[in-house]
């Protein structure tokens, strides 16, 4: 931080330098913040002059990555679970989702009933198991965004973060990963725009799904209209639109991620990224079979691997990469209430 | 061994040396670039850079206001003091114009000014991310051309012959190679990283000096063309010097190891005495003289000493001060003598007359009755805690180069141009920039002869 305060050449970037750029001395909660500010797109580690092997061995892309995975365990609730960063892995997050199968096995129901998804496990026992696995979700969320508020707020600072819509949109068209006017690197020498791309269908398709669960609540308590919806009914489309973007988008950005360099990232970090990309794919490619095979013998075991991996992935969302999403925005609109003072 | 032989052979792989490739390249010559430096530390100085001086009549989208070229000119001549081939200078400043444009066709992406370099925002256009995201720029584009390039690549002979070059031997690890070619671009920078050369000039006070670009400008082409009949331009004793921290590494510490403080207190050298006036002017100025004078000092050495009201007034440098809360402890410090540090604050702090300080403009705030007088920004330095920096003469650039003409032709002792031999870059700078410096010149004369010699070049051996 030192040398880049010193040098400032990348402070066209992004918003990381223009951050650091305000602050002369760095608590840890400055760093916190410079690093959930950072979309790890690497153009100022090849546009260092001290970058390894320079003996100053300059790599603010690896340094931010490593203050992401301290942020995560930092902001983590409840606390004892911040060791899941670490530890968390491809490995465990499958275990979980078969664990959760198992459970959800000794509820099932019936296992012949074609098309009858509450006939395999009954309404109100899922509503009851997600409503609960929702919950939890939403206060360790909620909590942890608000933690790292506050941390990137700092002690000395009188403006607390406010709502701010360009900072949301930021957020949602990944602003600085293009800022420059072209795409982030992905080598030293080639842009392309391929992680914009698929982190797009990811999130999109991610949001899609979670609108046609909704949209499919309401249906059922608010019309009494029950599942399974029509091909061309609102819920299905959405989920189908939804799921595809989210088979695309994880894919890609598997793809995406063994092409890297890996200068630019956190090698222990690894698991943390490929098991929330894995458990998202399995979700959606699980969720899309369903779909497709729900008339045949095959729906109430496919319903229940399928329910296993969305409860894996939702076990795992406060305790995983799905955090980034958070604390990026929280980050992004710390830095909008920054700039506009 | 004999190396595939290209139309056009450029020696030196920096901003001078890719602009005479690209522009040789897209005239249809097959072109090679010899680059001294392994690829992660190529582009020479280049990758130190920052911005490109460049005229223009009206606001562009990245400069304001105009900035003539007469006005560019003008400039030339006076940091110069009239020691530049006028010719050339005009040519560089016209071509300065459309500079920006033809960089951007290579992939070049240029920003107005970084923060806190405002004043340029009418005369220079930044490279985002700086000189070697430059550098990248250029070798994708080279890469997309087809242009061969040879990294760790060291020249170890010209083969000169009827007032031309036939081929150049280069050698990798241990292999030795020669590359024949039709015509030969020298870009291969002047002579600042070869220590050798400079203790010859300067004596064992070379031993301390810093270098603070590229260890690989050793010089070699330039002396081989020397040898081999080139015509020399600028003065082989002098380089461009400032006063860096004396803790910045021996090569490669760019722009980090400067230090913006020298105007705030006072300078004093090994023996704990002031030496100039640390007032005189603004930066870039005094930025500019400072590496002389304190070459000049015993043991090359000298110590910017200020207190802490002006702790957050300069650029924050890389190494972090040496502080105390007395005058004394900071001279134990430094290895000073604390009672000769303390005999020449004491003197300075009651030699200054109070006045109204701004950093901003040459202010009131000056001593009297010293030799030498601070005539501007002087304030008692009383305000713990006290915080020293050591300097040393960090080497930007040497001014010796190859006499050119317009064309970018190296011109022999017999007055006649080279049948086939052109350089860009710092190599001949010197044509220009006799002495002094002016920020981004050096780049857009580098951009400028690059382009031409390549063109030269290329249209030279393509039909």
């Amino acid at each position: 931080m030192t040398v880049c305060n010193a040098c400032r050449y990348c402070e066209a970037y992004c918003p990381v330098f223009q951050a650091m750029e305000n602050r002369t001395a760095f608590a840890k909660g400055d760093i916190l913040y410079l690093s959930n500010l950072c979309h790890n797109c690497g153009e100022c580690l090849y546009a260092c002059q001290y970058a390894p092997p320079h003996e100053f061995g300059i790599d603010v892309p690896r340094v931010l990555a490593e203050a992401r995975l301290e942020s995560y365990e930092e902001f983590c609730w409840p606390a004892f679970m911040s060791g899941a960063f670490r530890r968390g892995g491809t490995l465990l997050s499958l275990a979980l989702a078969v664990s959760s199968m198992v459970l959800l096995l000794g509820l099932v129901r019936s296992s012949d009933a074609k098309s009858d998804f509450y006939a395999v496990i009954p309404h109100d026992v899922m509503v009851g198991l997600f409503g609960a696995v929702g919950l939890l979700i939403v206060v360790a969320l909620t909590v942890g965004f608000r933690r790292a508020t506050m941390s990137f707020r700092g002690p000395s600072s009188s403006v607390a973060s406010g709502f701010s819509r360009t900072a949301v949109g930021d957020a949602l068209t990944l602003r600085h990963l293009h800022t420059a006017g072209e795409d982030c690197t992905s080598d030293v020498e080639t842009r392309t725009p391929w992680r914009r791309y698929f982190h797009h269908c990811t999130f999109y398709g991610f949001a899609l799904c979670f609108a046609s669960t909704s949209v499919a609540a309401v249906y059922h308590v608010v019309f009494g209209w029950t599942a399974p919806y029509a091909f061309a009914s609102a819920p299905v489309i959405l989920g189908t639109v939804g799921g595809l973007g989210l088979v695309i988008g994880p894919l890609g950005l598997l793809a995406v991620r063994q092409q890297r360099d890996p200068a630019l990232g956190d090698p222990r970090q690894a698991g943390l990224d490929v098991s929330f990309i894995v458990m998202l794919l399995m979700t959606s490619i699980t969720g899309l079979l369903l779909l497709a095979l729900r008339g045949t013998a095959a729906m109430s075991a496919l319903l229940v691997v399928h329910l296993g991996f969305v409860l894996g992935l939702f076990l795992t969302l406060p305790y995983g990469k799905f955090v980034h999403g958070l604390y990026r925005t929280a980050a992004l609109l710390r830095f909008r209430t920054e700039v506009s003072r | 061994m004999t190396a595939p032989s290209a139309d056009v052979v450029v020696l030196g792989g920096g901003n001078a040396g890719l602009c005479a490739a690209l522009a040789a390249r897209q005239r249809g010559a097959t072109v090679v670039v010899i680059e001294r430096a392994p690829k992660a530390f190529r582009g020479g100085n280049s990758r130190h850079t920052r911005n490109l001086r460049s005229m223009h009549d009206a606001p562009t989208d990245l400069l304001v206001d105009a900035y003539s070229e007469d006005e560019f000119v003008t400039d030339l001549l006076r940091v110069t003091g009239g020691k530049t081939n006028e010719a050339l200078a005009r040519r560089v400043v016209r071509e300065s114009a459309n500079c920006p444009a033809w960089m951007r066709s290579f992939g070049a992406r240029l920003q107005p000014p970084l923060r806190g370099t405002l004043h340029l925002d009418r005369t220079n256009v930044f490279f985002l991310g700086g000189g070697k995201a430059l550098m990248n720029s250029y070798y994708a584009a080279a890469a997309r051309m087809g242009i061969a390039v040879r990294y760790d690549a060291e020249v170890t002979a010209l083969e000169v012959v009827d007032g031309g070059i036939r081929s150049v031997t280069i050698r990798q690890g241990h292999e030795e190679s020669t590359i024949a070619g039709k015509a030969f671009v020298l870009a291969a920078g002047g002579f600042e990283s070869n220590l050798d050369w400079l203790k010859d000039i300067w004596g064992e006070a070379a031993d301390n000096f810093i270098i603070r670009g590229t260890p690989y400008n050793t010089g070699t082409v330039l002396r081989l063309m020397l040898d081999a009949g080139a015509q020399p331009v600028g003065d082989p004793s002098q380089f461009h010097a400032v006063a860096i921290d004396a803790r910045a590494p021996k090569f490669d510490g760019g722009i980090v190891t400067r230090l913006d403080c020298v105007s705030l207190g006072i300078v004093v050298n090994r023996h704990g005495q002031r030496f100039y006036d640390e007032g005189e002017d603004f930066w870039p100025k005094r930025y500019a003289i400072w590496g002389r004078l304190v070459a000049q000092q015993p043991g090359q050495i000298a110590y910017s000493i200020i207190d802490a009201r002006s702790a957050s007034l300069f650029m924050p440098s890389v190494f972090p001060p040496m502080a105390a809360n007395s005058i004394p402890e900071l001279a134990r410090q430094l290895n000073l003598s604390p009672e000769a540090l303390q005999q020449t604050v004491d003197v300075f702090n009651r030699s200054v007359s109070r006045g109204s300080f701004n950093h901003a403009v040459l202010d009131d705030c000056r001593t009297t009755g010293l030799t030498p007088d601070k005539t501007h920004w002087a304030r008692p330095i009383d305000t713990p805690p006290f915080w020293g920096y050591p300097l040393r003469p960090g080497i930007t650039f040497t001014y010796l180069g190859l006499k050119v003409d317009e064309r970018a032709r190296v011109l022999m002792t017999n007055g006649e141009p080279a049948a086939n031999v052109y350089a860009a870059g710092e190599i001949m700078a010197g044509n220009v920039l006799g002495q002094g410096y002016v920020a981004g010149v050096g780049m857009t004369i580098g951009t400028v002869f690059g382009r031409i010699a390549g063109a030269e070049a290329g249209a030279r051996v393509s039909p």
